[in-house]
């Protein structure tokens, strides 16, 4: 079977019988970012579209069926009609920082690209401290929202920056701490040898009850880190029209809208990365039949399977529950989440060390 | 690709925003009047300044988070030897978590996680 990492082997030396090794470098990172940009673009399209037909799916109704066979080209005439329209500075607004700021969130969603395992050998950088790589520039996001709410010279966008400030910031600890969980048991901070670790069953499988309790909190956490409904008071369009993107028009917009999309996707990696075994396939400790039977499906297809398992989970949410008020959120995570991943750690840490996962 | 590929996937994510906001610019045409400039406010013409004072709530969040994220950069090495050194790590953690957890009550009890 054609494996990833033979494409890439043999493009390298094909390079590399053309040109000396620095140019063989600039091109390979080129045709890398290429790949980048055009993995984001792709998937910008089909998650807004795949949330207005979930969205449309749980409200009985059709969704976007106009353009294109079932509707399946709305998220690129959407493009268009945000390409063409003008994004536009208010008078009083910090122009530098209001320009800047969606350069600061795409650059944050691009770089949260590197450490993901698309498929087997399929990585960008194959970093030995990945899931601390993966918290560190997480948390960046938040400037980028902080900074478009505080420059845009609106009260709206400036409550909306407040309040996601104050909910990014502190659901990032329970993220942080659910995350530890599989660390510990792992014992490596490699998103590649925690995947190889669960050759013989996913983490969700093999953790009993503590597992799936900061699998919970996980995708709590980072529902509300992205700033998705239930927890989307950075721009609840009912109080503050549209949050800390009020201001923003146009391509600005757009790429606000983008770099959150991409967070969402993400996120998921990462939650089907520690949880549910990335491009592990599905195994069950010693039944070597069905081990090799389940390998017979590409890798790939088992990463993008369980990461779109998980978005559309975060999709269900947001036409489930209704919105939160900030004190009840803040409440949330700080009387129960973090109490309980706090607690939760030590259970796993007793499992881990005694040996009682499978 | 190794470390090269953040300056890659920075780059990447410049010439993505740069190209398509530039495009954006090309194709629009861009009209002028006095009325645009002002900030939205659903139609009424904003009072006071617009950078206003903010719950102090928010202050206090921020400053509690900054304890429990400097504890969990302690956390991270610790996870990854834990299973290793075995008994000893749990001790640790455990006296670790009940000095934490005890700041943690003070901030409750001082009602610094209660919203005003």
């Amino acid at each position: 079977m054609l494996s990833f990492s033979d494409i890439s082997k043999f493009i390298d030396s094909w390079l590399r019988d053309i040109f000396n090794p620095t140019w063989t470098m600039v091109i390979e990172m080129m045709i890398a970012g290429v790949c980048v940009i055009g993995l984001f673009a792709v998937l910008g399209l089909v998650l807004v579209l795949m949330e207005r037909k979930v969205a449309a799916w749980i409200q009985i109704r059709l969704g976007p069926n106009r353009v294109g066979p079932k509707g399946m080209l709305q998220s690129l005439a959407d493009t268009v009609k945000l390409l063409v329209k003008e994004g536009m500075t208010p008078d009083g607004a910090d122009k530098f920082l209001f320009n800047f700021a969606p350069f600061i969130a795409m650059m944050v969603a691009m770089l949260l690209m590197a450490p993901i395992a698309f498929a087997k050998d399929f990585q960008l950088w194959d970093m030995n401290i990945g899931v601390l790589y993966f918290s560190a520039i997480s948390s960046i996001m938040v400037i980028s929202i902080l900074m478009a709410g505080w420059a845009s010279n609106n009260k709206y966008s400036l409550m909306g920056a407040m309040r996601s400030g104050a909910q990014i910031v502190s659901y990032e600890l329970s993220a942080g701490l659910s995350i530890l969980a599989i660390v510990v048991l792992s014992g490596s901070l490699n998103l590649n040898d925690i995947i190889l670790s669960q050759a013989d069953g996913w983490w969700i499988f093999k953790g009993h009850i503590p597992v799936i309790i900061s699998f919970i909190i996980f995708i709590i956490a980072v529902t509300a880190e992205t700033n998705r409904a239930p927890f989307d008071l950075a721009e609840a369009e009912s109080e503050l029209t549209a949050g800390f993107h009020t201001e923003y028009s146009g391509m600005k917009f757009a790429l606000f809208f983008l770099a959150e999309y991409i967070n969402v996707f993400i996120v998921c990696a990462i939650g089907a990365t520690l949880f549910l075994g990335g491009w592990m396939p599905f195994h069950i400790g010693h039944w070597d039949a069905f081990n090799h039977v389940m390998d017979y499906i590409p890798s790939s297809v088992w990463f993008f399977g369980k990461t779109f398992f998980l978005i559309f989970l975060i999709m269900w949410f947001r036409w489930t529950f209704p919105r939160l008020r900030i004190d009840q959120l803040l409440n949330l995570e700080w009387r129960f989440l973090l109490p309980i991943s706090m607690f939760n750690i030590l259970l796993v840490t007793l499992m881990a060390i005694l040996g009682w996962h499978f | 690709m190794g470390a090269t590929s953040m300056i890659v996937l920075i780059l990447a994510a410049l010439t993505f925003s740069t190209i398509a906001i530039l495009i954006a610019k090309i194709v629009t045409k861009a009209t002028t009047n006095p009325q645009k400039g002002e900030p939205y406010e659903c139609g009424i013409p904003t009072k006071g300044k617009t950078w206003t004072q903010l719950n102090v709530g928010y202050y206090l969040f921020a400053l509690i988070f900054l304890i429990f994220d400097v504890e969990l950069v302690f956390l991270f090495p610790w996870a990854v030897v834990a299973k290793q050194v075995g008994w000893m790590a749990l001790v640790e953690i455990v006296i670790f978590f009940f000095i934490l957890f005890m700041g943690f009550l003070y901030a409750h009890k001082k009602g610094a996680l209660k919203w005003v």
